[in-house]
């Protein structure tokens, strides 16, 4: 692979841009691998970097229906935050964080990470209680982030209007080390790394069955044939009971839409990305400048990618109240991811009933922060059979009555 | 928008008129059950991507609690039928069946 620099960019600039390589190659699939992983999201990909880079596992192929970064990856919103309550959370959100300060260079691709700050705004006593804690559990530990006054979110957000009709803004729990990184660019940068590793990244092609033997996992069925494998990773995010039911188990697992819009760009005039749980809304600039929206997710199960209208205008209709400005925005584009919610609104990283088939799923609204930390954890479960970072996440605590429970944390899709 | 016809007040309810209750048709396992089936019940669910078995109430409508069968993947409506029975009825599986050949659910087809 031919690095990405500065030099290279005025080297191509004096031979007409003739000289760059495809990022990633497009292979056929091979009869058989070490290690299978489905779902090229950010999650499957960085699963497939970390078992190669840190545990020298690099005959793995990702094998994706669509194309890579095509789901979840490619539709959300980008906030990257670690402020969140419980320990286990709090370790593998903040080691995801703390990856993404330098993945560019880990990665030698730009994943533009920005971390220009995230206000959770307070516009209720519960939530100046619920952040006020939340802010304790993170200095216990070692999470970077702080309850501020409403004059402080004035300062760092200019546009925002205190003095809601129904909701005045109260306070906010601050992580000036959030932000946002480009989507794609992270999905594009790890499947880059890993195509020059050797992995085969395989797109249009949809795994169809799981192929075991004596109650181990033997390989998949796809749209391309039978691959062979000694172990499995499910990385599917929304499809995540269709993959498990191919493997012959259930999860704790439902799946509906979350939509998220855009607006025509502007120039700028939001340096911070907002999130207001209590109305439902949340917003962030682009460097394009547009102004990038998210909202709720629908009530009942669905794979239509799309979502019901009315959670947009209920959305708009909270930010106009807390944005004034933006009431004359005319919005570009509305789409729909499918996310894969648990009943506590944490992740599982976990074995399987399967042998040798492993799971990572659950991110539900807000795994995008989570993507190098997961991938961390789970290439270690998979090449270990444990890993400190994911042993909270099994799909056991169900069972046990161990929640992680992030729905206060998390009341807003993000 | 989702508009389902509620079986007890005969309207056509809007989502948003209405409240989702979740999957349909769960056996309910209380104390003394294995510990399997009682996380089986409060927890694990069919999720599938096609036919699709639920409950809903019309809650600014009668009130009433009832069944819906809708496609996950097309929101098509195969139909609503009443909340006192505790499998689909034979109208609604036939009807499910004439367009989507094949389909299962849980162990009913
Ligand atoms: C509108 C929206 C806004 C969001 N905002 C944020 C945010 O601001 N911050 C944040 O942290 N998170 C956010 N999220 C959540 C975040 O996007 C997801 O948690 C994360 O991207 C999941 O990544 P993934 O790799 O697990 O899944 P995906 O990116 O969905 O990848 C799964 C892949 O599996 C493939 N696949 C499925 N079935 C098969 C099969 N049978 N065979 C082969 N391949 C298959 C799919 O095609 C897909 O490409 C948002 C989500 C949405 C929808
Ligand atoms: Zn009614």
């Amino acid at each position: 692979m031919k690095r990405y620099s500065a030099f290279a960019v005025a080297r191509e600039a004096f031979r007409f841009h003739s000289g760059w390589e495809r990022a990633w190659r497009s292979p056929e699939p091979k009869s058989e691998y070490d290690a299978i992983i489905v779902g090229a999201g950010g999650h499957g990909l960085a699963t497939a970097y970390y078992l190669g880079k840190n545990h020298g596992i690099k005959n793995v192929a990702v094998i994706e229906k669509g194309w890579l970064g095509g789901g979840n990856t490619g539709r959300n919103t980008t906030i990257i935050r670690s402020n969140y309550l419980q320990d286990p959370s709090a370790a593998i959100y903040e080691k995801a964080r703390s990856l993404y300060e330098d993945l560019s260079q880990d990665l030698n691709y730009n994943i533009m990470f920005s971390p220009r700050g995230v206000i959770m705004l307070a516009q209720t006593e519960h939530e100046i209680r619920g952040y006020q804690r939340t802010a304790h559990a993170n200095a216990l530990q070692g999470v970077a982030t702080e309850f501020i006054s409403p004059q402080r979110v004035k300062e760092l957000c200019p546009i925002i209007s205190l003095e809601g009709p129904r909701y005045p803004v109260l306070g906010g729990l601050w992580q000036p080390r959030g932000g946002t990184a480009r989507h794609d660019a992270v999905a594009w940068g790890y499947a880059r790394a890993c195509s020059d590793m050797g992995m085969d990244i395989i797109q249009k092609c949809e795994v169809t069955g799981v192929m075991s033997e004596n109650g181990k996992v033997s390989g998949v069925r796809t749209t391309k044939g039978e691959i062979k494998c000694s172990k499995l990773g499910m990385v599917v995010a929304g499809h995540s009971g269709v993959l498990a039911e191919m493997a012959g188990f259930r999860l704790p697992i439902e799946s509906v839409p979350l939509q998220a819009l855009v607006s025509e760009p502007i120039k700028p005039c939001m340096d911070v990305v907002v999130m207001a749980n209590t109305v439902h809304g949340y917003m962030s600039q682009s460097d394009k400048g547009e102004m990038v929206i998210g909202g709720g997710t629908d009530a009942y199960n669905g794979y239509t990618q799309r979502g019901s209208f009315h959670h947009i205008e209920e959305t708009v209709r909270a930010l106009i109240e807390t944005f004034p400005m933006i009431s004359r925005l005319k919005m570009l584009r509305q789409w729909g991811g499918i996310v894969d919610v648990t009943g506590d609104r944490s992740p599982i990283l976990s074995k399987t009933p399967l042998e040798g088939c492993f799971i990572n799923c659950g991110w539900g609204t807000g795994g995008f922060k989570a993507i190098p930390g997961s991938g961390w954890g789970m290439a270690e479960l998979m090449a270990k059979g444990h890993s400190p970072l994911t042993e909270d996440f099994g799909l056991n605590r169900f069972r046990e009555g161990r929640f992680i429970d992030e729905s206060v944390a998390a009341g807003v899709a993000h | 928008m989702l508009i389902l016809s509620c079986p007890n007040c005969g309207e056509l309810k809007d989502e948003t008129e209405l409240s989702a209750g979740g999957e349909a048709h769960l056996t309910r396992f209380g104390p003394g059950s294995s510990d399997s089936d009682f996380e089986g019940y409060l927890f694990n669910r069919e999720n599938p991507k096609g036919v699709h078995f639920e409950r809903w109430r019309c809650s600014s409508g009668c009130g009433k609690w009832f069944h819906a069968a809708r496609c996950t993947a097309t929101n098509e409506v195969f139909g609503t039928y009443s909340a006192q029975v505790t499998e689909p009825p034979q109208e609604i599986r036939d009807v499910v069946s004439a367009k989507r050949p094949g389909w299962t659910w849980r162990d009913l087809s």
